[in-house]
């Protein structure tokens, strides 16, 4: 599949990539200077924050080739592998950039730069000198003489457009071959080793899992405390005034019929924040209409109009429906609360086994996932499952997130009504 | 009358046949899954059943479903559905058929044995018994574009009533105005929402559909 999508770009394209991959080269070159300077200056002390300021940098040009050859085949993108630099401590910092296996292999790239300048190159001058040829031979440009002779009336000019012609076919022809060895060889060097990405992945499994452990928790406990300050605390009220009323109903009826009544409500009062809670732990539509009832059910209790899409062909696993219908209840709530939207839509479909989720309203924008926030709480929530939220939110709107779930989808379920809308 | 209960839960079926009975109802059938109920409906033809929503074997929305697709048999089959919780979703879909005799009620409404037994009646009766907590759903979303927008707070007001299935008299009762005032009212409502005078009945239930609609 990958190679059937292989990037074809059209020859202006080519060129135009191999120009952006020359100046990337370029800014390589130059900070090849400076990173030997920094080598040479950390043998002393005062040499580290050198090394800091160009390994970010080295970072930074490494990063932005990375994402050149990522678009040059979306179908085999180039992570980078960096070991996190921490925020302050200036021989941590250091440290974790000499000792990163990643810097390593930057500056193995840094150094071959110069044979990715002239594999670039060569196109590029078969290309440059052939329209110089060519506009020299129809006079339109001065300077020096090809070959030191000037070509004086028509026959010889066009017996000059000849090898111009030649040299530019050759290098349009060169371009497509050397930019795939060009990506093939970088690829190589930059794409980070199986180690390293392993490692990253390790490292990351195991922030998000101490988050969902963090969470689940929290959730417990919540959950505990409100059943012990509510529920648990009228089921006790309820039995003293059951049990006073039982002792006085011979004596006096009246104030036992007013008790029994009061016995009543506090039963109804449980029962509202029971239901409260369910709703909470796993909403009862959600269990049974799945996330297509369910969301359609949110939507109509939503004070803004809402127009829900779902192309579900099965159900996602439990836990997956459940984080997934939560992230939509509060990125609805979020919109009504700060977007002053007038519309939102929510499209839910599957695809490459994933699950995919679009919330989209037409509200100012500027929303940001900042630690703390409700976004970050969701993305804190789908990072347990490994999945992705994206935040288009430009000011002015619209706010377009996007979440993404890896799961299979369980065989069809038929429930006649949940067909209609 | 006769009645068809389905619930799950013994404890609760024992509860509800006691209730019943002691109200007059002859209990035909009182069956605890989708499958018997679908049964039990399309044999006995009760006068009112009286429907747990979750229900085995799928212990999803087993018995709002048989109750659809036993009404869609025989049409205007007065159901009333009982739940732990209400969802406007479930509300639509029993109003849907426009034919009335329906309603939807949480569990807990039992509790006032008056109002239930009430409630039980009048969805016998082919009228409407829809939960204050869906109709107070329906309150809190402000936006009402559409014909609803054009609603005055009091006709507004007339119409939550009508959706929880009162009758003239009880929503005059409740509102502190005249019957007369009510039926003026309900006939602005039914213009406003435009629907042309056909059997009033009916006419309830659609208005009621619009409102839960909410459009």
């Amino acid at each position: 599949m990958a190679t059937a999508h292989h990037h074809r770009a059209g020859p202006l394209t080519t060129l135009a990539y191999l120009f952006l991959l020359l100046s990337q080269n370029i800014a390589a070159l130059l900070l090849l200077p400076l990173v030997i300077a920094s080598a040479v200056l950390s043998l002393i002390w005062i040499g580290l924050p050198f090394v800091i300021l160009t390994g970010h940098l080295l970072r930074t040009l490494a990063d932005s080739q990375r994402r050149t050859l990522t678009h040059l085949d979306h179908h085999r993108p180039v992570h980078s592998g960096y070991r996190p630099i921490p925020p302050t401590g200036i021989n941590r910092r250091a440290s974790v950039i000499i000792t990163d296996p990643a810097t390593w292999k930057d500056l193995l790239w840094l150094i071959t730069g110069t044979v990715n300048i002239l594999l670039i190159a060569l196109p590029l001058t078969l290309i440059g000198h052939g329209t110089y040829q060519t506009l020299h031979a129809l006079g339109l440009t001065g300077g020096p003489a090809i070959y030191g002779y000037t070509p004086t009336d028509t026959t010889e000019r066009l017996l000059f457009l000849i090898p111009a012609t030649l040299l530019i076919a050759l290098g349009t022809t060169l371009a497509t071959p050397a930019l795939r060895l060009y990506t093939a060889f970088n690829r190589l060097l930059l794409q980070p080793s199986e180690k390293a990405r392993l490692t990253a992945r390790v490292a990351h499994l195991a922030t998000s899992r101490a988050n969902t452990i963090d969470t689940q928790a929290a959730e417990i406990r919540r959950i505990e405390r409100d059943l012990h300050d509510g529920a648990q605390a009228r089921l006790v009220a309820l039995g003293m005034n059951l049990g006073m009323a039982e002792q006085i109903v011979e004596h006096d009826p009246a104030t036992a019929r007013a008790m029994l009544a009061e016995a009543r409500e506090t039963t109804r009062t449980a029962l509202i924040e029971l239901r409260d809670l369910v709703r909470g732990i796993h909403p009862p539509v959600l269990v049974e209409r799945g996330l297509h009832g369910a969301v359609h059910a949110l939507a109509l209790t939503h004070h803004l109009p809402i127009t829900v899409t779902v192309t579900l062909p099965g159900r996602p696993a439990d836990p997956v429906e459940s984080a997934a219908y939560f992230a939509i209840a509060e990125l609805l709530t979020n919109t009504a609360k700060h977007a002053d939207a007038t519309h939102a839509w929510v499209h839910i479909n599957h695809g490459d086994d994933r699950l995919v989720i679009t919330v989209t309203d037409n509200g100012h924008g500027g929303a940001d996932a900042a630690p703390g926030s409700g976004l970050a709480g969701i993305r804190r929530r789908i990072d347990a499952f490994d999945g992705t939220m994206n935040i288009t939110s430009p000011t002015g709107g619209p706010t377009i997130v996007t979440l993404e779930i890896p799961c299979a989808l369980s065989s069809p379920k038929t429930s006649p009504s949940s067909e209609k809308d | 009358m006769r009645v068809v209960i389905a619930e799950d839960l013994a404890l609760l079926r024992e509860g509800l046949i006691k209730l019943l009975q002691a109200h007059d109802f002859t209990v035909v059938a009182a069956v605890d899954n989708g499958p018997d109920l679908h049964k039990a409906l399309t044999h006995h033809h009760p006068d009112v059943a009286v429907v747990d929503v979750r229900l085995p074997p799928t212990f999803t929305d087993e018995g709002l479903q048989a109750a659809i697709s036993a009404r869609a048999q025989i049409p205007g089959l007065p159901i009333l559905v009982l739940s732990q919780h209400v969802e406007q979703l479930y509300a639509r879909e029993l109003l849907s058929d426009d034919t009335g005799g329906v309603g939807y009620l949480l569990k807990d409404r039992v509790f006032d044995i008056g109002q239930f037994i009430e409630a039980v009646r009048r969805v016998a009766a082919g009228g409407t018994a829809m939960d204050p907590a869906v109709i107070s759903q329906l309150l809190a979303r402000q936006d009402s574009q559409g014909p609803l927008g054009q609603l005055t707070p009091r006709e507004r007001e007339v119409l939550s009533e009508m959706a929880e299935g009162r009758s003239n008299s009880a929503i005059a009762g409740r509102l502190y105005i005249t019957e007369k005032a009510v039926s003026k009212h309900i006939n602005n409502i039914f213009t406003k929402l435009d629907l042309p005078p056909s059997s009033d009945d009916s006419r309830r239930v659609l208005a009621v559909l619009a409102y839960l609609n909410g459009q």
